[in-house]
């Protein structure tokens, strides 16, 4: 087993897999926040049910942080070791002739994303957490939306979201074909899913930017 | 036409090297890549300086001993062929030409453009064959038929001829793409069954013991190699990886 | 029989060889163990003889001058293996495939070791399939065969164009396989730069360590020499570039004698020179020839006309293209044999209907075939009246299917695409039939030292049918060597380790390192370049496709001259103990001058026309090869004595008891 994890194609699957998850997990949370746009309401219930059940909160939530940190760890470490395989560097190297940026620079829409990642925890996560366990204030299942519509009001936010969600539609769009290969996902189907997480990789990061600013230029008024 | 080369010259393994700069008259669009680097290596014999030593040997695009690093990109601009069937109307005149070797940590460089491709031996050697003494009486060749389409897949990956261009186009110069062609010329036919498992552990570890790096998907190497070997190939690799760590 | 023992085995042929190997001393599994082998050259011959001797339980160390074994320049090879499996049904058989081997080599090759050839050509088959070699296949998922010049029957086997590359990667991984047991050691970019004989026996070799530039001394019981042919003689060959006779011509000056130096084969199909630049020449496969048709215009001036570019080919009608082959020979047409073939290409040529802008050139058309496809393609989908477009479109694809990979490479160098126009070919040196003399079981006149695969002279006469070298490399390696040593070194199952502290190693080492200095220290006129091209050309107008007397006393003279002109004033830059390119060429280049010499003296003694070897003044008057059964039925064994041109001729005499010599006529 030891041997499974040093091996170079072991850490791959564990990219794939820990990728394949983080997409798992973007498509679910694209669809509970689509809702916030449709029905405020179904927003505020899905929101109150994933903050409040044990299962969500102590078994998945968990699950996830090590799945991104899993992801951007062997992430990192790859991109180390890749970097030493090269030894010296060509005075000139054309890797635009045979492979498509983003392919190339995974590590940088990467770090975007990370990055993009500590802001949304911030905003979210850390307030979530100190409204729960810090301030002990009580359970108020018609908070969320306001709260989040209220998060999209400063335009500079706004922007860095949408930044950050372009980075990520890069980031996928390699990516989500690429971890289905390095599972080594080969058939006559392959053609047809390859081109499922092309869409994917478009569809969902622009639907994030437009709840983003879909929120920013509808306010709550009240 | 007239050339502007810069060429990396480094005297042998422990030395340092750098980019040196040559001009060169005379080059007609017939010659082969390395005909223009002959013409080169004979004037600055003449003048008495040591010519730039570089590997080739079939000049036909198949014993894959060439291997030039062409303005970043192996085997230079043209497609699907090595260095030595590369030809000078793929230049025109007043053209600047970088030359260098193969770069990655499991080559290191010989002399000059020359590097040391031993690592890919190693590789083979840890399980690339199938073992069947040659010395003893095998069946009919025709005992076993097999399909079609599967010869014919087994024989592309098979096409493979070593030179190394797939890690020296990887940004992380991994050499995925050489070790599962050959993974997958024997796991696709019968023969190469037997040993699948233990053949695709082993040549991995390899693999990973001489340094190279690792596979991120780019396609780099498929889209340089002479030969066309196909990223199928690696996701075969990866499948057969998976299903022998499995069974262990 | 003189010096000369071929030690053929007495008995009826087909029973020879089941008879000799029953015979033969063996040497027991324990004793192997302490007995050495070393090999040089890891090509097909050398690579499947190490792997099999390995197996067998002996040490062996291979020695190649490439990086890796697998570079070997059997890779190259495109066409096909040969093997008399008949699972075509159509008639073959092991008698008919050495039949044909011993007519197409012209009746001058040794009957028994052809026959032994046809005999284990089977066994190749399956060995290699059994190795995973992946052979094409026909739909029912059986091997598929294609046929060849010179042959009535479909007994080639193939792997698309790269068939060579194919079956070097197979016995490259069965060396692996040992490599990695422990049981082979292998040398790369090692060169053999002499021989060590202990008591006149071969027990070593000093080589070179080409990234060091230090000097070896590697010892063992046996030495085997698969070192290829020497076709780079002629400057522009299809041979790879590094090919040299190096390790055999040392063995030849240490007693090992050289047989047929001059038969020499030139191949039809190669892709004609562009310019003086040109490093080496291209073949394109002669499976073209199944359905490529040959020709050159049948008028003078339309031939001028095309040189001057102011006619393309594809204008000139029918009836105004001279297809030569099928003319002269109806009964084989395209598919004649190679020496025929490029003979005619010349007469052609020479006659002034050459098609390039040399005049050196001659058309492959494959106009005629494409549309024969297309038709049939087109019939078999359904299709009722398709246009001549669609036809050629199905054609087209067809064509592509069979020589894909052959055309792409023609464009590539020419710049031309061969479907729209016709290829131009044009004849190159391509493999030499003569070698080192070896007897019936593969050892020189040197105890201990034996050749294998093109090294040797053994199978193909004075020419060798096509698919053919890949069947005799892998025949000699895991068939034949590996049994016939056993007979030799079954002597030596006491003699324990050979030491290379002794003055014969010391001795050769020296003789090494003094030949290496001498080659430093020369003037510094020119590069070594300029001596291997003049050498070429040389022997390309004077001993080339055909020959004379006249020209071959001013060729011995004028490469006497030559190598005494490179001695004094070749310029190789760099030093000895470091990688320097040039001084590796220049060591085979200052060989090639002597061997040169003698491939002159051998084309002289021949007083006939026979196979690739053509004398002027030995043709028919319709210009066909007049041999000379009567007084040339030898084998020509050059003994070295201190010069080439002093070289001393023994004759092995060629008997056949089971086939009837005749004139070759594939009319």
């Amino acid at each position: 087993m030891s041997g499974l994890i040093s091996s170079s194609l072991a850490r791959k699957v564990v990219m794939a897999l820990s990728g394949l998850f983080l997409v798992f997990f973007l498509a679910q949370h694209f669809t509970i926040n689509i809702t916030s746009v449709i029905d405020p309401e179904t927003f505020n219930v899905w929101s109150h049910f994933m903050g409040y059940n044990p299962i969500v909160q102590f078994a998945l939530q968990p699950v996830l942080i090590a799945g991104v940190v899993i992801h951007f760890v062997m992430g990192f470490a790859l991109e180390l070791q890749n970097r030493k395989a090269r030894g010296i560097n060509y005075a000139k190297y054309n890797g635009g002739a045979n492979a498509p940026w983003v392919s190339r620079n995974m590590i940088w829409s990467g770090l975007v994303v990370l990055a993009f990642l500590g802001l949304h925890f911030y905003d979210f996560w850390v307030h979530e957490m100190s409204y729960k366990y810090v301030d002990i204030l009580p359970e108020d299942p018609t908070r969320y939306h306001a709260e989040t519509v209220a998060k999209f009001a400063p335009f500079w936010r706004t922007v860095l979201y949408v930044i950050s969600f372009v980075l990520l539609s890069l980031h996928l769009w390699h990516g989500f074909a690429s971890s289905l290969q390095s599972m080594g996902v080969n058939n006559k189907y392959t053609p047809a899913i390859k081109k499922f997480a092309k869409i994917f990789a478009v569809v969902i990061p622009l639907g994030f930017a437009f709840i983003a600013l879909y929120h920013h230029l509808n306010p709550i008024t009240y | 036409m007239k050339l502007y080369l810069k060429i990396w010259r480094q005297k042998n393994a422990e030395s340092k090297g750098s980019m040196v700069e040559y001009t060169l008259d005379g080059i007609e669009n017939d010659m082969s890549f390395l005909e223009m680097l002959d013409v080169l290596n004979e004037g600055l014999i003449n003048k008495g300086e040591e010519p730039v030593e570089f590997d080739h040997d079939c000049r036909e695009g198949i014993c894959g001993t060439c291997s030039l690093m062409i303005n970043g990109r192996p085997h230079g601009p043209d497609s699907r062929v090595s260095a030595c069937q590369l030809h000078m109307r793929s230049f025109k005149d007043g053209d600047s030409i970088v030359i260098e070797p193969w770069r990655a940590k499991a080559f290191p460089i010989v002399k000059d453009l020359i590097v040391d491709r031993s690592a890919f031996d190693r590789i083979q050697q840890a399980g690339g064959y199938i073992s069947v003494n040659t010395s003893g009486r095998p069946v009919d060749a025709n005992a076993i038929p097999i399909e079609k389409e599967l010869a014919d897949a087994s024989f592309a990956a098979a096409t493979c001829i070593g030179c190394g261009a797939c890690v020296a186009a990887c940004k992380n110069a991994s050499a995925m793409l050489f070790t599962s062609a050959k993974v997958s010329q024997f796991a696709l036919l019968p023969q190469g069954q037997v040993e699948a498992s233990e053949r695709v552990l082993n040549m991995v570890r390899q693999m990973d013991l001489e340094g190279f790096g690792n596979c991120t998907n780019t396609g780099a190497c498929e889209v340089e190699c002479p030969k066309g070997i196909s990223l199928e190939n690696i996701a075969r690799m990866n499948r057969e990886y998976l299903s022998a760590s499995v069974k262990g | 029989m003189g010096v000369l023992d071929s030690k053929i085995p007495s008995g009826p042929l087909a029973d020879k060889w089941t008879n000799h190997k029953n015979k033969i001393d063996l040497v027991n599994p324990a004793n192997k163990r302490n007995i050495d082998i070393i090999v040089v050259g890891t090509g097909l011959a050398g690579g499947s003889a190490a792997a099999t001797l390995a197996e067998l339980g002996y040490n062996v160390k291979t020695f190649c001058y490439q990086d890796s074994p697998r570079r070997a320049h059997s890779i190259a090879a495109q066409g096909g293996v040969n093997a008399a499996k008949n699972y075509q049904g159509d008639g073959d058989s092991v008698y008919r495939l050495f039949y044909d081997t011993v007519k197409g080599g012209d009746y001058r090759s040794r009957e028994a070791n052809v026959h032994r050839l046809a005999e284990v050509s089977t066994n190749i088959i399956d060995q290699c399939v059994a190795q995973g070699v992946p052979f094409a296949r026909e739909y029912g998922g059986l091997l598929d065969n294609r046929s060849f010049g010179g042959v009535l029957v479909s007994r080639t086997f193939y792997a698309k164009g790269q068939t060579g590359q194919q079956l070097l990667l197979g016995a490259y991984a069965a060396m692996n396989r040992q490599i990695q047991r422990g049981k082979i050691k292998s040398y790369t970019r090692h060169e053999m730069l002499d021989m060590v004989l202990v008591n006149g026996k071969a027990r070593g070799i000093i080589a070179r360590n080409l990234v060091t530039g230090e000097i070896e001394r590697h010892s063992g019981h046996a030495v085997v020499l698969a070192t290829g042919g020497y076709g780079n003689l002629f400057f522009l060959s299809t041979y790879c570039m590094g090919a040299n006779v190096m390790a055999a011509w040392k063995a030849h000056k240490r007693g090992a004698f050289f047989a047929n130096p001059c038969f020499t084969q030139i191949h039809p199909t190669c892709i004609p020179v562009s310019g003086d630049h040109q490093s080496k020449l291209t073949l394109m496969s002669e499976s073209l020839r199944n359905d490529g048709r040959i020709w050159v215009p049948k008028n003078i001036e339309d031939a001028q006309s095309i040189r001057e570019g102011k006619l393309k080919p594809t204008e000139l009608k029918e009836e105004d293209r001279d297809y030569y082959l099928e003319r002269r020979y109806p009964a084989f047409g395209n598919l004649v044999p190679r020496d025929v073939a490029s003979r005619a290409a010349k007469e052609r040529c020479d006659a002034g209907y050459g098609v390039n802008k040399t005049g050196e050139a001659v058309y492959l058309d494959f106009a005629a075939a494409i549309m024969r496809y297309g038709r049939e393609k087109a019939l078999t989908s359904g299709m009722k009246n398709p246009d001549d477009a669609t036809v050629r479109q199905l054609g087209e694809e067809v064509v592509e299917a069979k020589y894909g990979n052959l055309f792409q490479m023609y464009e590539k160098i020419v710049d031309q695409n061969p479907y729209k126009t016709p290829m131009m070919i044009y004849p190159a040196v391509h493999y030499t039939m003569g070698g080192l003399w070896v007897d019936y079981n593969l050892m020189t006149s040197i105890p201990g030292c034996y050749a294998a695969g093109e090294a040797n002279f053994s199978d193909h006469g004075a020419n060798r049918l096509g698919a053919s070298a890949l069947m005799q490399g892998l025949a000699d390696g895991y068939f034949v060597l590996p049994y016939t040593i056993g007979d030799y070194l079954s002597d030596d199952i006491r003699t324990g380790p050979i030491s290379t502290e002794t003055e014969e190693f010391d001795a050769a080492e020296k003789h090494v390192r003094e030949r290496i200095e001498k080659l430093l220290s020369a003037k510094g006129e020119h590069s070594v370049d300029y001596y291997h091209k003049k050498l070429g050309k040389i022997m390309w107008n004077k001993c080339g496709m055909a020959r004379n007397e006249k020209e071959l006393k001013e060729a011995m003279k004028e490469i006497a001259e030559l190598r005494k002109d490179f001695w004094e004033n070749v310029k190789v830059p760099g030093s000895a103990d470091a990688k320097n390119q040039e001084l590796e060429k220049a060591g085979r280049v200052a060989d090639f001058l002597e061997l040169g010499e003698l491939f002159a003296m051998d084309a002289l003694d021949r007083n006939e026309s026979c196979g690739g070897h053509f004398r002027d003044e030995y043709q028919t008057p319709e210009g066909e090869a007049l041999r000379d059964d009567k007084n040339y039925t030898y084998v020509a064994a050059w003994e070295y004595k201190g010069e080439p041109s002093k070289a001393k001729l023994h004759k092995e005499n060629l008997v056949y008891e089971n086939i009837e010599v005749k004139t070759r006529s594939y009319k």
